[in-house]
């Protein structure tokens, strides 16, 4: 009855995601504002009906009900609660039920929030982005029903891939989704403000908060499944060039190109028409992520699910979106013209730099991605593509990126200078200097990889710091509470993505790895520290039975950790996981896997020392971090603020 | 064709395995007793793809197969051949499917310079755009329209 209920909710909200993709669109057209209106009652019931109808999945899957086939091939009644809530999303039906939840989740917000836009663009963008609803909507319907039920239920079910059960499924994909979708509303507004032919300041200030937010999600979504992999896959690697991956990481690149070229249409009423098409290959990508993701088209780690036949709808969703919104630029781009005069050298300059190296990174490693399958359909080759390319062929990309990043970020707008722009950021580089002076003294003189990484991150870092305090001028630094959060923002975003490099290029300099039987009892040393593996005992789990090793960390006869790697069987599927155990340090994470039984009684063991890796995530978390500031700035409310204030004041009659 | 069938044949494989569990990837009795050609020996097997999974290198992945593979290259290092002739033999056998890092031949060279090839056009596109709005001349700001006045009044009041 409860799945029955989510179904009709589904299916409403479909119908209605046809009438707001229709009447407002009309009504903008005609000028009547009541069809105008029509969209925001809409998007809110939308809103409403999803989250009807995914709770009631959601309640299908925790109580258990197996007659709804979806929860029969995912779920347990053994499986711990948390996993039963992650598992609605842990498969394809349900995954894809969430991302219309979040769909509907963005309308709702852009009619809730989209006071101060113009009727008729409000029910523009409304529409569009009903529209790309509706289309999902009816994917899910007519190919993916997550509520179909089983003439008779069995009695259990057969579980969710045991590496799925992890907190990691819990945040992981909803952050992601967020983010993806979170570009929908570029991609709305892009398509709006082609349609009503107008492009100016105001409209990038109304779009960018909505990619800033999109960005900050997906950042954290991409962070937080870099270290699902780091932790779950047992060997401590934390970004593989996977297609899925690389999936997520193109409307990255080009949600962080879209966010730096809104700022110059913000400012400046230049670079229009190639914002608008930034705004709509974003979330082209998206959905070229969705279906790499979904078809099984290219190999991967990460497919979960795997069906051609509805790749093909996706494809067709797809060309349908990008194709068409792409033909209303041709049509319309010509028509915006530029308006701000500005030398090369310049802050302009600089965010079309930033614009080249980011969106040609983003190609890059779109090609890298869709080789394989270019060169078996064109050419009869069946061939990979994988890290040692995407290392070679986006690396450079990132450290032009790094080096002239602090430069142009401090560069006045209209017309700057080199000379004068470097003047304040002298003090960061002799910081750098110093940082790659010292990464060099501790590293053993290998490594060029550590200086070099370790210096671009510092002096993102360290050119951060000295733009805040060139922005304080003369005033001291008591003026630096009151610069606006968006400089605030910016400042921690770029700081961040210098933590990350640092991260990125010490942990790959400087792991050590060790793969030995250990035998119970006796020390032996990995790196610094001294492993003694004490005991491997039986441990039995909800649903898993376990190996669990004991494994005593030391450092000059002090103690360190207690490491409890483990090997699970998970028993409904029989199948085994390994449970790394991981001791987190500031500076360095020791990482132990407990392998299997030799016959002599030992045990393999592999034991890294994986220094910085928290900093990988730190920086992103630093990135998204500076971007949640950057919303808070007031810019973004002062409008907002001003609408909420003018209601009561015609109201209440003067005295 | 042979390479079409083992290629389907892995993509089954694949798909029935996936996501294969990483148990174990390399295992203490493969390791070899002389560090550097160890050290090579790891560097080569993380080139190399595992055939029957879906998107590991033989370093990383479990299958039966990859240990053959990792074996397989440490007995050519022995042997005293190089990196590259592990690599060529290894794929003589597998297809060019295993190696992740594309060889720079033929069609392929397409993939290797699409990076320079497209940041050099980007630059050019660029270079141009800017220049022309160098040289453009300002234009007169446009007028507020009524509705945009009356919008403008509203903000100022609110502050």
């Amino acid at each position: 009855m409860i799945a029955e209920f989510g179904h009709l909710a589904l299916i409403l909200a479909f119908m209605l995601s046809l009438f707001q993709m229709t009447v407002p669109m009309v009504g903008a057209a005609k000028g009547w504002h009541g069809w105008m209106d029509s969209a925001r009652p809409a998007a809110l019931a939308q809103l409403m009906l999803m989250l009807i109808s995914f709770g009631a999945l959601t309640m299908a899957f925790v109580t258990s009900d197996f007659s709804v086939r979806l929860v029969h091939a995912n779920s347990h009644t053994s499986k711990p609660l948390i996993y039963k809530i992650s598992g609605v999303w842990g498969n394809h039906e349900g995954s894809m039920l969430l991302w219309v939840l979040i769909l509907a989740l963005f309308g709702a917000a852009a009619a809730l929030f989209g006071n101060n836009l113009p009727p008729t663009l409000r029910a523009r963008v409304l529409a569009v982005q009903a529209s790309v609803t509706a289309a999902f909507y009816a994917f899910i319907i007519f190919t993916s029903n997550p509520f179909w039920r089983m003439g008779n239920p069995p009695f259990d079910g057969r579980d969710l891939n045991p590496l799925l059960q992890d907190p990691g499924l819990a945040f992981h994909p909803p952050f992601l989704y967020l983010g993806y979708v979170g570009l929908s509303m570029a991609f709305s507004f892009a398509v709006a403000a082609l349609i009503e032919g107008r492009v100016d300041a105001a409209w990038a200030r109304w779009v960018r908060p909505w990619t800033l937010a999109a960005w900050v999600f997906l950042t954290i979504g991409i962070a937080l499944g870099s270290w699902w992999a780091y932790y779950e896959l047992g060997w401590g690697g934390f970004w593989f060039w996977d297609p899925v991956e690389n999936a997520s990481f193109m409307p990255w690149l080009l949600a962080a190109a879209l966010l730096h070229s809104a700022i110059v249409v913000e400012k400046r009423e230049a670079l229009k028409s190639w914002t608008i098409l930034l705004a709509i290959m974003a979330f082209g990508f998206s959905l070229i992520g969705t279906f790499i993701v979904r078809s099984g088209l290219i190999t991967s780690v990460h497919s979960f699910a795997n069906d051609p036949e509805r790749g093909i709808v996706i494809l067709a969703i797809l060309v349908f979106f990008v194709g068409g919104a792409l033909t209303l630029y041709a049509i319309r781009a010509p028509g915006m013209t530029a308006k701000g005069v500005f030398a090369p050298i310049s802050r302009e300059g600089a965010l079309v730099l930033n614009n080249v190296l980011l969106s040609v990174s983003a190609f890059v490693v779109f090609v890298g991605t869709m080789w394989p399958l270019i060169a078996e359909m064109l050419w009869g080759r069946i061939l990979s593509v994988g890290p040692p390319f995407f290392n070679q062929a986006f690396t450079p990309f990132m450290v032009v990126l790094a080096l002239v990043l602090p430069i142009g970020s401090i560069m006045p707008w209209k017309r700057g200078n080199l000379g004068r722009s470097l003047r304040p950021l002298r003090g960061a580089l002799v910081l750098t200097a110093a940082v790659m002076a010292l990464v060099f003294a501790v590293s053993t003189g290998r490594s060029a990889l550590a200086v070099i990484g370790a210096g671009l991150g510092a002096w993102l870092v360290f050119g951060a710091i000295a733009e805040l305090v060139h922005r304080t001028g003369s005033s001291g630094l008591s003026r630096l509470r009151r610069l606006p959060r968006a400089d605030w923002g910016k400042a921690v975003s770029h700081a961040g993505l210098g933590v990350t490099f640092i991260a990125i290029a010490l942990i790959t300099a400087w792991q050590v790895e060790d793969i030995r039987v250990a035998q119970i009892d006796e020390p032996y040393p990995l790196g610094p520290y001294e492993i003694v593996l004490r005991s491997v005992d039986r441990v039995d789990g909800p649903n898993y039975i376990s190996a669990m090793g004991r494994l005593e960390v030391t450092r000059d006869g002090r103690p360190v950790a207690m490491l409890n790697p483990e090997k699970r069987v998970y028993t409904v599927q029989n199948m085994p996981t390994t449970e790394a155990s991981i001791h987190y340090g500031f500076f360095r994470d020791i990482y132990l896997v407990l392998g299997d039984q030799q016959p002599d009684g030992g045990w393999a063991v592999r034991g890294y020392i994986r220094p910085f890796a928290s900093w990988i995530w730190a920086g992103s978390m630093l990135m998204a971090l500076g971007g949640l500031i950057s919303l808070t700035d007031r810019r973004h409310r002062v409008a907002a603020g001003a609408a909420r204030d003018a209601r009561p004041r015609g109201a209440v009659p003067a005295e | 064709m042979r390479r079409a069938v083992l290629h389907t044949l892995a993509l089954a494989l694949a798909l029935a395995l996936a996501p294969a569990a990483p148990v174990m990837a390399v295992q203490p009795d493969e390791v070899l007793e002389d560090a550097d050609l160890e050290s090579r020996a790891r560097a080569l097997s993380q080139k190399l793809r595992c055939p029957v999974c879906a998107g590991e290198t033989i370093d990383e992945s479990n299958a039966p197969i990859s240990r053959d593979l990792r074996l397989y290259v440490r007995e050519r290092l022995v042997a005293g051949d190089n990196d590259a002739e592990v690599l060529d033999n290894v794929a003589d056998r597998f297809g060019e499917y295993v190696l992740f890092e594309p060889r720079a031949e033929g069609i392929n060279w397409l993939l290797w310079l699409s990076a320079p090839l497209m940041g050099m056009i980007a630059i050019i596109v660029a270079w141009r755009f800017l220049a022309s709005r160098a040289q453009a001349r300002p234009e007169e700001p446009a007028r507020l329209s009524e509705a945009e006045r009356r919008r403008l009044d509203e903000i100022m009041r609110g502050n």
